[in-house]
């Protein structure tokens, strides 16, 4: 058996070498480097040697080739960074052949799947590197027919000429085309010339998934390969001792062996492995705080009175502001710990050599993998090589790569190549979770019932900064006030999908909802009045487009028909996070007494979109997880060890729960951002005003099914 | 270790493993059929749902040893060129975000579809919901559903 990796390596170079003299049309993407562009004429033997920074290869038989450099983590860049090159290259979809790239720092950049980044990095980069090819292929076509090639043009994979009425296929040109100069600065078009950039187009990897291909690392295998799993501390504990004689007299089991403070069982099975690590008797003692849920609820009230938070924005004179108010609301907003849960738990594969490492897996940083490897091993950089494999999933969680540098220490203890795998169970209570937040807001209002005042105080278990201070409504409140407050604590947090406003949106747009109901306005009104305001007389720094802001707002008002319905209940959210503007409308009826959502109308301005069919999947994915997590999801500590540890107990949204969703777009020419998480943020809100909306009743606490209002609800 | 004699996919296989070993790591590890997905492991998620002489089964729970005679379907033999309907459906719906729960969500489809052909909203509901999809991709679960039903 082999993997698909290797597999469709071999059936790409397969490709080439059928075609002989085939033509590789490499692009360096980079700016700086667009001028030396490659040209590589020769066949197959070349072709794994190549020095690009990406390309692109067109074969006489016309099949086009894109490679696509950045980690697939369900976001659909392998299908939306094609699209970009086959664009602006005229070529016909149906002959484009998309094939991941490895790392490679050499030949690209930016090999990130994070941030919502990779779109508006490469948008340039991708475009040009279509527009040059097919510049040359105009030029290779021009030559051949005597014409100028300002009479050509091209269509669909195809160089064309009008006045005599001929016509080449990009196969045809493909090797003359390699020979042209490399034009060294390319017209793009317009984008009212678009044909394949905002159409419906389908994941790449739709076959391989519903046949059940290996396309992911928990799929990956190799010749010889064994198992490993590791037990872990629990949050403030250290390894003691451990009695590894059962695990490894067990069948199957090739080592025990201790990696820092984790006891890895390593076997030939994935079973086998599994039970001997739970055959395991170790010891653990204590190596810092042991914290408990209830201490973090303790310390947020602590830190939200302390005296020593750090100042992040201060806009006029919030005390005197506060003195002279007609109106003082004050409320706080609370959000729990989360994990990840990529379906796919965590696994790597590594083969360390004595002078080189190989490894393999779902990584949305391959780069800083590679990295660490070589530094752990003492190799340069180049002698670590790593295959991007499909990810399961990852919502940030596969940032870190603390489990692809397991699976190296591992195969270095026991001289093997290893596959590691994570449990379900290792995966939940493995940390880097979200961390958890507590919020204080304050609002001041004058006896016109405009906002004079606005503070802020965030406070964190393990976040850093848990505000983003420059963010709506600074630089609509004259007088504001924005610090935070951050508790160290063992329990390991990261990036979690839309990192900080996947929380901190939701609890300043059920405030807003909260001081827009106090100054007796409709909240989209509130809303708007404060952007006019940001418009009119900015305070500060204003890092938000306002006009895009209002724009995502009044196409969710008209979409939703914002308050005319009288039998259902909406409320709205709005925010801008990762260069993106999404605004949402929730809607609630009751039902037997408790409050049911109906609908979701999300209003998004991301610039360009891409590909419809991933840009809507995107959004829905953001609005069920953000629903989902504000519902449902809590993760719990009793002395440092999680109280959750599997679905049975840590509940995520299903089919049956979610709303109906209506995905709207801001058309525009602006260059695109990205879509992955910029969604998520808004979704919080917009069903807790809803409910509110309907049941008088705020919601201050996530998970919201552990509140007042869904009592009884399961 | 026992030799267990299984029929998948309407092939017969012969394989070493310890009884207790859940069909699903017998599948993955020891016939190289990875289309079955690992996701929990204690019949939470579905994702290695399979086909137990046609009906959706979750391999993950199902001791190697419990199978006998009965006739496994994997997403690898559920259709000879990936054109069983809830296949195609799947593409042309355009479902999958990462696509790691997807074939247990067209396993359980299509034992859904071949008990009732023509299921409601609620079936679909009932049925599909014991299945999770981290990317919530469910909207889209459900118009393939619908779609594979017409077509069926
Ligand atoms: S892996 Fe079997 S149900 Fe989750
Ligand atoms: S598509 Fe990612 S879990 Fe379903």
């Amino acid at each position: 058996m082999s993997s698909q990796l290797s597999h469709n390596r071999r059936n790409f170079l397969k490709i080439a070498a059928v075609t002989g003299g085939g033509l590789f049309l490499g692009f360096n993407w980079t700016e700086s480097e667009a001028a030396t562009q490659t040209v590589l004429t020769k066949g197959i033997s070349a072709v794994p040697g190549v020095d690009f920074n990406s390309y692109l290869s067109i074969n006489p038989q016309g099949v086009i080739t894109i490679l696509s450099p950045n980690p697939e983590v369900g976001q659909g860049i392998k299908t939306a960074f094609p699209i970009i090159v086959a664009e602006e290259l005229d070529a016909d979809w149906k002959n484009v052949v998309v094939e991941q790239a490895p790392l490679d720092t050499k030949k690209f950049e930016r090999q990130v799947a994070g941030g919502s980044g990779s779109i508006p990095h490469s948008w340039k980069r991708l475009r040009e590197a279509g527009a040059t090819a097919r510049h040359m292929l105009i030029d290779a076509a021009a030559k051949r027919w005597n014409v100028s090639a300002a009479d050509c043009s091209t269509s669909k994979g195809f160089v064309l000429h009008a006045g005599s009425n001929r016509k080449l296929s990009y196969g045809e040109l493909a090797t003359e085309a390699g020979k042209m100069t490399i034009p060294s600065d390319v017209k793009l078009k317009e984008i009212k010339d678009f044909k394949l950039i905002g159409q419906t187009i389908r994941n790449v990897d739709n076959p391989g998934i519903i046949t059940g291909k290996p396309l992911f690392g928990l799929d990956f295998y190799r010749e010889g390969m064994l198992i490993g799993m590791l037990q872990r501390p629990a949050f403030g504990y250290k390894l003691k001792s451990v009695d590894s004689a059962a695990a490894k007299a067990m069948p199957g089991i090739v080592n025990v062996v201790t990696i820092n403070n984790s006891v890895a069982v390593v076997g030939k099975s994935t079973w086998q492995v599994k039970k001997a690590k739970d055959a395991l008797k170790i010891e653990w003692e204590k190596d810092g705080n042991l914290e408990s849920t209830s201490d973090h609820n303790r310390l947020f009230k602590e830190m939200l009175d302390s005296p020593n938070t750090t100042v992040r924005r201060k806009d006029g004179d919030v005390e005197t502001a506060f003195k002279n108010a007609a109106k003082v609301i004050k409320a706080e907003y609370q959000c729990p710990f989360l994990p990840h849960n990529p379906l796919e738990p965590m696994n790597f594969f590594a083969h360390v050599k004595a002078d080189s490492a190989e490894l393999v897996g779902p990584s949305q940083t391959p780069e800083s993998a590679r990295n660490q490897a070589a530094k752990l091993l003492g190799l340069p950089p180049e002698k670590v090589t790593v295959q991007l494999t499909r990810m399961g999933g990852g919502f940030g969680r596969r940032l870190n790569t603390d489990y692809a540098i397991e699976a190296v220490q591992v195969s270095k203890a026991v001289n093997a190549p290893v596959k590691v795998m994570w449990t379900r169970e290792d995966d939940m209570t493995g940390g880097i979770y979200r961390p958890a937040v507590r919020y204080r807001f304050e609002a001041a209002l004058d006896a016109q019932n405009n906002l004079i005042g606005y503070k802020l105080r965030g406070a964190s278990i393990n976040a850093g900064n848990a505000t983003r201070e420059d963010n709506f409504p600074s630089g609509a409140v004259e007088n504001l006030l924005i610090d935070s407050i951050d508790h160290k604590s063992p329990i390991t947090t990261g990036p979690w999908r839309a990192p900080i406003t996947n929380f901190l949106a939701f609890a300043e747009q059920a405030f807003l909802d909260e001081v827009a109901h106090a100054a007796g306005k409709d909240p989209v009104q509130f809303r708007l009045e404060l952007l006019d305001k940001a418009k009119k007389n900015p305070t500060g720094k204003i890092t938000y487009d306002i006009d895009r802001m209002k724009g995502v707002i009044q196409l969710a008002v008209e979409k939703s028909g914002w308050g005319k319905n009288k039998n259902v209940s909406q409320g709205i959210s709005v925010y801008f996070s990762h260069r993106s503007y999404v605004a949402q409308v929730g809607e609630v009826v009751m039902e037997k007494g408790k409050p049911v959502l109906k609908k979701v109308y999300s209003a998004a301005d991301c610039g360009v979109v891409i590909n419809q069919s991933g840009a809507q999947q995107q959004v829905r994915g953001c609005v069920v997880d953000g629903i989902g997590h504000a519902m449902y999801g809590n993760i719990t500590f009793k002395d440092g060890i999680p109280d959750q540890k599997n679905f049975n107990d840590y509940k995520l949204i299903r089919m049956n729960e979610i709303p109906e969703i209506e995905v709207h777009f801001v058309q525009n020419e602006i260059d695109p951002t990205g879509l992955g998480e910029p969604s998520l943020p808004p979704a919080g809100a917009a069903v807790a005003n809803a409910i509110f909306k309907a049941t008088g009743k705020r919601l201050y606490n996530q998970p919201f099914v552990q509140t007042e209002v869904f009592k009884g609800v399961s | 270790m026992a030799l267990f004699k299984l029929q998948i996919n309407g092939k017969s296989y012969q394989t070493e493993a310890e009884a207790d070993t859940p069909l699903l790591w017998v599948l993955r590890d020891n016939l190289g059929l990875v289309g079955t997905k690992y996701g929990c492991g204690i019949a939470q998620c579905g994702a290695c749902t399979v086909h137990l002489n046609g009906e959706a089964t979750r391999s993950c729970t199902l001791p190697v040893s419990a199978i006998g005679t009965s006739k496994v379907t994997t997403i690898e033999g559920l259709s000879k060129n990936g054109d069983h309907p809830v296949q195609k459906a799947w593409d042309e719906v355009d479902v999958a975000q990462c696509g790691y729960c997807q074939a247990g969500q067209i396993m359980t489809a299509a034992a859904l579809l071949k008990r009732k052909p023509k299921p409601t909203d609620a079936e679909i509901e009932a049925t599909m919901s014991g299945n999770l999809c981290r990317c919530g991709t469910y909207h889209r679960i459900k118009e393939a559903v619908k779609v594979a039903a017409k077509t069926k």
